[in-house]
């Protein structure tokens, strides 16, 4: 929609997370092409903008991004640029040979969360019937499918939420699990403090204090991994306590008794135990929960990234069920997506198992339908490919994918054992990238194509509440750039089919509603013209006289007897546990995002305001440790687990747990963090373990390779450069219990966020409790009891240390 | 044919091995024999279904897909014929047999047999008899302050005050949740809100102080000054000599000389491992069904949970038992073939309302090259004791404020180096 008040001004859409803020661009008078405003109308985020999204024309300018295509004459030889027609036919060529050599199945397609529908749907269509391939995967595997495939065992349907993001603000109590919307969606936290302003209560679940758990009136602050025990002993309270809404349960759901007798073996004790988490805190969590009318559960990639993520989500799932708090206004089970189009980016037929709607591939009635719009045989659709990870894995091997069309994602910086991928990718005979900008892994392509992007072009996306929205084009793209979807159709053209890939994104979406009818994620309803007139469209909208769903399940679950399941799901550890406190990989590593940076930092990475709040990774080190290790603050640490090696500078800040540290994994080269990261799969969704992993830490001047130690290698050519000591970024006041909010503050001063969402420090909970300890002592007796202990000097320094814990801090023992 | 598993007891180490057997993808028909007449359920929580926390039937426990005999009782081993006598004399054939009989009330010594109102707490059965013995009783005794007396006596205290209907109920059982429960520190005169007469209690214990198996002199007395606040009165450094009443008891005869009147009599003096079906058909048996690292007692014979011993010792905790079932469930799937148990570290957890510990290692260790370090804080009631032997944990208490018992359980668990300030591991710098 275009708006009247300034004649040029077009109303659109972010180009980052799934929250898809609104925003309106104008036309430019600096060096970027648009300004980005305000557009205080829609209801999301009804004006607010991180800074990513304030900042986001900046990709736009012709020296950051790409602005015509690339082509390598052979392995060796550096990328220089071509014409079109030769870029395409050589991919077209390196495609065919792949499969003259070695069959069909040799090529694959990689996409991405942040395509819009159209991309999505057409990229499926194009690897089933230009390519007929079954092997077309993307990255939302590594982001949405847990929670995908727990929604769909639950409640027979995968929309993110089942209700609008402002339903938040009305309901009762929150259990934020494992997001972190602080740093990784700041406009949505205006619901969250909305929340506790209507007198609600907001619980988080999260191995850091992050920014968001800062908020909260209860942090749970679980083992890495622990997110399973942690739901099955809240279920366990909430039915000993006899908050179980037994009404709800049996009107509503089937199921129950195998999930409470899997309860009934996560007893408190025991997941205390598990967790780390206090019986007293779990008891306080449930209590919380059980006692309030109306409330939610709301999952992000911490408990989903796991080799267990399906049954995580299913066990938090379970507690809404059992507490009644689903089907019913103001309350529900919700996924926090994350990518741009995280939601519609696995609706339409870029996932390996997936038709368009949402449909199964192996459904011969599905096939039916989606061959009849597509006007091909059913039978020669392909059944379902390689999971995302299994599909990088194959690459270039026997029996594996041999050449690759990738679009919209890059895996070298965001694929778990990301050195590995990037050895795989190598090892290609062809790959072809698709992409705004050279990321490191179009650095790898033997071909090149510049696509438009978001300002550039229209095309819908949905966001994380299931609202179908309209991404509008701003400003003509540079003249050598082409739409993803002109892509295709000049691909399939070479490929021999002419028709079929219209360039059109309108004629796309038309093809779409067709595709999708009578699916789950059915859009037949749903229009260009609809969308605008109505602030998007939620998800199914079967006829264009259909309302459109804001609010799912209120009367039936999408389940064949209506009724939502329980799933008995038991607690187990992750693939990989650290080993003995001596062993090689004693810590748990995690991961996760910051606030100036989005995904792999293909685009953020790009903004120099950002970069300034955001200059490159870290990892996260609790005092303890740090003293353990001898390390101070912004000392370079060698982060070591069995797939690799990365290199970060320390921030020492007790919000991490001591036990484990963390890491952003934003940057590619030495900094990766998904060097180290684990490819353990879910054995349902098959999402890999990013979340939790096994590594050891040390100073990495000096530091001895052990034995075990790094199997392969990040990047060969750069292991051997010598460490560059990075400018120290902060105090060296690093033990002290008030610096936790050191490295924060000092983020928060500089971030270049205008109107986010993120809420007065004053709300912090208890810092007396934080800052000053001695405070909390004062009533106690510290008696030192050295009677039968001979080394008196020893004990006497302990006493000294605990005594005056916000003096200096004891100099650390190296391990 | 298919590879049959038989289980002997269908309890808390049964049901995880099954459970577990299963969720690893074993390939056998797995048969559970248990003597009891439901389906395996969490022993751990008998105390809170005496309170009405929970309904007997909310305690089953998953057994996967594994067959259950309940109110099926084993009579009879054959390892060489590899069959199984079962009560009603059926001959059952195994391939692999795992023992699973946990362990029973020891007797206390000398006591007179016979009299109604004296029970043991073991089983939901006998949760069920005591519950109808304690309404209307009038004065009940716990023989033994152990964990499980603690647990029972802090029952009947507060299941009484609570006015508790009786575990036998199943629907709107609770007229009030346990967070009702009276704070630590209140005087009795906070429990005269509820309807019920409260239920005197005393507990009678052979040793100094309670529960000295896991705690500290200083630490069993906090733990005494909680339980009078709850009505329970402590009666340590003395034993029941006997007990009288005509049918059903009414008094009881203390080594000191004192009678205390009671109707109601629970005895907790501990538990034995169950080895009479082991010991009858040749199996290594000490104290407990002897198994090697790798739960094994003989060809195609396992032993796990409380009738087991190994190394040396017999655990006797869930915990304990789950490992091993969990070590032998990967090593009968196949999923581990080659898992080995190494032993559990003695750990022991009460969280019973106010009564509250944690307890690691030796708390009570008194030898020279420790280093001990407490913080008792008497305004909060609660205590704090960490033993080192050089830079790791050989013992830990926590009473009363556990907020650092995630990281002080992690820290012992897995043997780490505690750092020369371990103050983290006592006091929480967070919320």
């Amino acid at each position: 929609m275009t708006t009247s008040g300034s004649g040029t001004a077009t109303d659109t859409h972010c180009p980052y997370c799934a929250l898809q803020c609104g925003m309106r661009l104008r036309p430019g008078a600096g060096p970027e092409p648009v300004e980005v405003l305000e557009r205080p109308d829609f209801p999301v985020n009804r004006g607010a903008l991180c800074g990513k999204g304030r900042t986001a024309a900046a990709v736009l300018r012709p020296g950051v991004r790409l602005t015509e295509p690339l082509v390598r004459d052979d392995r060796g030889a550096p990328l220089r640029p071509a014409s079109w027609d030769e870029a395409l036919d050589r991919v077209a060529a390196g495609l065919t040979t792949a499969q003259r050599r070695y069959g069909h199945d040799a090529v694959g397609v990689f996409g991405g969360g942040g395509l819009t529908n159209e991309k999505a749907y057409l990229l499926g269509k194009f690897a089933r019937v230009a390519l007929r391939t079954p092997h077309i995967d993307y990255n939302g595997r590594f982001c949405m499918s847990s929670a995908a495939a727990a929604h769909r065992r639950a409640f027979g349907i995968d929309r993110g939420l089942p209700f609008p993001l402002a339903d938040i603000a009305g309901t009762d109590c929150v259990i934020l699990v494992g997001a972190n919307p602080a740093e990784t969606m700041p406009p949505a936290l205006r619901y969250f403090r909305e929340l506790r302003e209507n007198g609600g209560r907001l619980i988080v679940v999260d191995p850091r204090r992050t920014r968001t758990a800062e908020q909260a009136d209860l942090h749970l602050q679980p083992l890495p991994g622990a997110d399973l025990a942690l739901a099955l002993g809240l279920l366990h309270l909430l039915i000993a306590d006899g908050r179980a809404d037994k009404d709800f349960i049996a009107r509503r759901t089937t199921g129950f008794a195998q999930a409470r007798a899997a309860a009934m073996a996560h007893w408190p004790q025991r997941v205390e135990r598990l967790t780390g988490v206090p019986v007293a805190q779990l008891a306080a969590a449930a209590e919380m929960f059980g006692e309030a009318p109306r409330g939610m559960v709301l999952t992000a990639r911490g408990p989903e990234q796991q080799s267990k993520g399906t049954d995580t989500v299913s066990a938090w799932i379970n507690l809404c069920l059992a507490a009644g708090k689903a089907g019913r206004p103001g309350s529900g089970y919700g996924c926090l997506t994350g990518q741009g189009n995280g939601q519609g980016g696995r609706e339409h037929g870029q996932k390996a198992d997936q038709l368009p709607g949402y449909r199964s591939i192996t459904d011969p009635a599905a096939r039916r339908h989606v061959a009849a719009v597509w006007g091909v045989d059913p039978d020669g659709l392909p059944g379902p490919g390689r999971s995302a990870y299994e599909l990088l894995d194959s690459l270039g091997t026997d029996g594996g994918v041999r050449a690759l069309l990738l679009m919209g994602s890059n895996p070298v910086v965001s694929a778990p054992r990301a050195a590995h991928v990037t050895e795989r990718i190598r090892a290609l005979d062809f790959l072809a990238v698709g992409d705004v900008v050279l990321s490191e892994t179009a650095r790898l392509a033997d071909v090149v194509l510049p696509v438009t992007q978001w300002a550039e072009e229209t095309g819908t996306t949905t966001n994380l509440e299931g609202r179908v929205i309209l991404r509008s084009k701003a400003v003509d793209a540079p003249e050598r750039v082409r739409s993803d979807l002109a892509v295709l159709h000049g691909l399939a053209a070479r490929l021999g089919v002419p028709e079929g890939f219209p360039e059109d994104p309108e004629e796309v979406f038309e093809e779409l509603r067709r595709a999708s009818a009578g699916g789950q994620a059915d859009y037949a309803g749903i229009s260009y013209g609809r969308i605008r007139a109505e602030d998007g469209v939620f998800w199914p909208c079967p006829a264009p006289d259909h309302p459109g769903t804001p609010r799912l399940f209120l009367d039936r679950f999408a389940t064949p007897d209506g009724r939502a399941r329980f799933a008995a799901v038991t607690h187990r550890p992750a693939a990989e546990e650290p080993d003995g406190p001596d062993g090689d990989y004693p810590l748990y590593l995690t991961t996760g995002r910051v606030v100036g940076q989005y995904q792999s930092g293909a685009q953020t990475r790009r903004v120099d305001e950002l970069n300034r709040s955001a200059p490159g990774p870290f990892v996260e080190v609790h005092p303890v440790l740090a003293r353990r290790l001898g390390v101070a603050e912004g000392e370079l640490l060698a982060v070591t687990s069995r797939r690799g090696r990365a290199v970060a500078p320390a921030r020492v800040t007790d919000t991490i747990r001591p036990d484990t540290v963390f890491m952003p994994f934003h940057w590619g080269g030495e900094g990766r963090a998904n060097t180290l990261t684990n490819p353990a799969l879910d054995p349902v969704s098959r999402m890999p373990e990013f979340k939790v992993c096994a590594v050891r830490v040390g100073p990495a001047a000096g530091e001895r390779e052990k034995r075990g130690a790094v199997t392969e290698a990040a990047e060969p050519a750069r292991r051997t450069e010598p460490a560059r000591r990075p400018e120290r970024t902060g105090p060296t006041r690093r033990t002290e219990p008030t610096h936790r909010t050191e490295p924060m503050q000092r983020t928060e001063r500089t971030e270049p966020m205008q109107r986010t969402e993120r809420t007065e420090p004053v709300q912090i909970t208890e810092p007396v409790q934080i800052t000053e300890p001695a405070q909390r002592m004062e009533p106690a007796q510290i008696t030192e009891s050295a009677a039968r202990s001979a080394p008196g000097e020893r004990t006497g320094r302990r006493a000294v240390a605990g005594r005056t814990a916000s003096g200096p801090a004891v100099p650390g023992r190296a391990s | 044919m298919t590879r049959r598993i038989a289980v002997v007891g269908a309890g808390m180490a049964a049901a995880r091995f099954a459970e577990r057997f299963q969720a690893l993808g074993g390939d056998a028909e797995v048969t559970l024999y248990g003597a009891e007449p439901r389906a395996p359920y969490n022993r751990v929580l008998l105390a809170d279904v005496l309170t009405g926390r929970y309904a007997a039937d909310d305690l089953t426990l998953p057994s996967g897909d594994a067959r259950l005999r309940t109110g099926c009782e084993v009579t009879g081993l054959d390892t060489v014929a590899h069959t199984l006598r079962l009560a009603d004399g059926e001959h059952v054939p195994y391939d692999e047999l795992v023992l699973a009989t946990g362990a029973e009330p020891v007797a206390c010594g000398g006591l007179r047999r016979g009299l109604r109102g004296v029970h043991v707490v073991r089983s939901v059965a006998d949760c069920d008899e005591l519950a109808g013995t304690a309404v209307g009783a009038r004065r009940a005794l716990v023989i033994g302050g152990g964990v499980l007396g603690v647990s029972v006596a802090r029952a009947l205290a507060v299941r009484t005050a609570l006015g508790a209907v009786s575990a036998h109920s199943s629907g709107d059982r609770r007229e009030a949740p346990p967070r009702a429960e009276i704070p630590p520190g209140a005087d009795a005169g906070d429990r005269q809100g509820h309807e019920a007469a409260p239920l005197p209690v005393t507990i009678v214990h052979q040793a100094a102080h309670l529960i000295e198996r896991h705690l500290d002199g200083q630490a069993g007395t906090l733990l005494q000054h909680r339980l009078a606040a709850l009505g329970v009165e402590v009666r340590t450094s003395t034993r029941v000599r006997n007990l009288h009443g005509t049918d059903r008891v009414a008094a009881a005869t203390l080594s000191d000389g004192h009678v205390l009147d009671a109707d109601l009599v629970v005895v907790a003096c501990g538990v034995t491992p169950r080895t009479a079906l082991a010991r009858a058909a040749g199996l290594p048996v000490r104290t407990g069904v002897v198994v090697d690292d790798r739960l094994s007692c003989a060809p195609d014979v396992y032993a796990i949970g409380d009738c087991a011993e190994h190394r040396g010792r017999t655990h006797g905790t869930a915990g304990a038992a789950w490992e091993q079932a969990d070590v032998l469930a990967a090593r009968l799937s196949g999923a581990a073939p080659d898992a080995a148990y190494a032993g559990s570290r003695p750990y022991a957890r009460l969280s019973a309302g106010p009564l509250e510990y944690a307890a690691f290692g030796d708390p009570a260790a008194d030898e020279s090259g420790l280093d001990v370090l407490r913080i008792a804080d008497a305004t909060r009631g609660s205590y704090k004791k960490l033993v080192l032997r050089g830079d790791r944990i050989a013992g830990a208490i926590l009473l009363g404020d556990l907020a650092t018992v995630g990281a002080l359980a992690r820290a012992y668990e897995r043997d780490e180096a505690v750092p020369a300030d371990p103050f983290h591991l006592l006091t929480s710098s967070t919320c």
